[in-house]
């Protein structure tokens, strides 16, 4: 057996070692930035149709992530997606008539909340509602629309094309 | 077809008698465990036995899982034009099941044999019943010591591993394949959750508490045979294995 002391020595590198992979892995691979700092104030937005947009998804001002959604919910009410989000104080002068809208980050990327500024003179204070929103663009419902304005175009005076499909052909 | 049958029914006995014994012997290990951090020094040497000197070992099975993990994994993501996700890939499966699962496969060959053997070594050269004869509890002086130093040294180990094998995939995909850095790492910061290190944790401990667990009890319940010492080696590895595979599923049924 070795001397003790070499293998003290060892076992508490060992250790801090251990401890150090598992900060590594807290801090640095993972979504932590916002959630240590409790300085923020939320809005609340309704879309008609949020797509993929999860909480912890970001909040994005010029491609500038400023806060995260921190939950969304359905209004049975209004008949609608209620999205709250929590923005950091260091972003406290967004003026209160800023849109917001429902983005797709790239092709595969993931949704997240763009805002962009309006003109107003007076910002948002916390708990304001945003008026001016734009709903996720869901693919089916682009498509459709699509195909079906082809479809008008071409026999117009026709038949409704939606009633009778056939008759495109 | 009789004796077929008698012969079935006495290996599923033994079977029984097995799960019940090491059922146990995990009580009765879990019922001294907190007598045995009065003495640390013997667990301190336990944490160096088993965890400090399987760290080179770890972390180089993790460079490599890492880097076949960066090559895989561009290879497959290059077909849809999305190599930056090789960071969330690589980061989530290693998270979620490499980290854990090859730790616990690579900690009961390296550290589970040595404390089976050790003490199977033990049980055959009368080492035990001198104790037992010097009215030292065997359990609390030499089993105790060594479960508890596994079931620390392996979240330390899962964490390693994972560390370094994502440092692998970094370096084959970032520096070698050329995935742009920042996308590689912004991606997944995007992606993984606190929830995912935490499982991976949590398995970590848990396979640590099983491999270590048959390690000892095979180890301490070995035939006093040099035949019975190989045999609770084999067994430790091949136990070990099987029961991480299965924890792994249940535990990701419940965590997912």
């Amino acid at each position: 057996m070795r001397p003790s002391r070499t293998i003290d020595i060892s076992t508490g590198l060992f250790v801090l070692l251990g401890f150090a992979a598992i900060l590594f892995l807290v801090t640095q691979i993972t979504n932590r930035e916002f959630s240590l700092r409790s300085d923020s104030y939320r809005l609340q937005a309704q879309f008609e149709n949020v797509g993929g947009l999860k909480p912890g998804a970001p909040v994005s001002m010029a491609g500038v992530t400023i806060g995260r959604v921190e939950s969304i919910g359905y209004d049975m009410d209004l008949f609608k997606a209620v999205v709250t989000l929590r923005i950091d104080t260091r972003y406290d002068r967004i003026p209160n008539d800023s849109d917001a809208s429902i983005l797709t980050a790239g092709l595969l990327g993931g949704q997240y909340v763009g805002i962009s500024p309006g003109g107003s003179d007076e910002s948002f204070r916390d708990g304001d509602r945003v008026e001016f929103v734009q709903d996720a663009i869901v693919l089916e419902n682009l498509i459709s629309k699509y195909l079906f304005s082809q479809a008008g175009s071409k026999d117009r005076g026709d038949d409704s094309p939606a009633a009778n499909p056939a008759a495109t052909e | 077809m009789k004796a077929l049958a008698l012969d079935l029914a006495a290996s599923l006995a033994r079977f029984l008698e097995r799960l019940g014994g090491l059922a146990r012997f995990a009580l009765s290990l879990l019922w001294q465990s907190p007598g045995a951090l009065l003495r640390p020094r013997l667990v301190v040497e336990q944490v160096y036995n088993t965890g400090a000197l399987s760290l080179v070992i770890i972390m180089t099975c993790g460079l490599f899982v890492g880097m076949v993990l960066g090559l895989q994994g561009h290879d497959l993501l290059q077909r849809f034009g999305s190599e930056e996700a090789l960071g969330t890939g690589a980061a989530l499966s290693l998270l979620r099941e490499l980290g854990p699962v090859v730790t616990a496969l690579l900690f009961a060959g390296r550290a589970g044999t040595a404390l089976a053997s050790e003490l199977g070594l033990m049980r055959a050269t009368d080492q035990i019943s001198a104790m037992e004869i010097m009215a030292v509890d065997p359990m609390r002086r030499v089993v105790v010591p060594r479960f508890l130093g596994g079931v620390i040294a392996m979240p330390l180990l899962t964490a390693v591993f994972i560390a370094v094998a994502l440092f692998g995939v970094q370096l084959v995909g970032v520096q070698l394949l050329g995935v742009d850095q920042g996308q590689f790492w912004s991606q997944m910061r995007g992606a993984v959750e606190l929830g995912d290190v935490r499982e991976g944790l949590v398995k970590g401990f848990v396979f640590g508490v099983a491999c270590s667990l048959i390690a000892v009890f095979e180890g301490y319940n070995a035939q006093p045979t040099a035949e019975g010492v190989g045999r609770a080696t084999t067994r430790t590895v091949v136990n070990s294995a099987v029961v991480t595979l299965v924890l792994d599923y249940m535990l990701t049924a419940i965590m997912l």
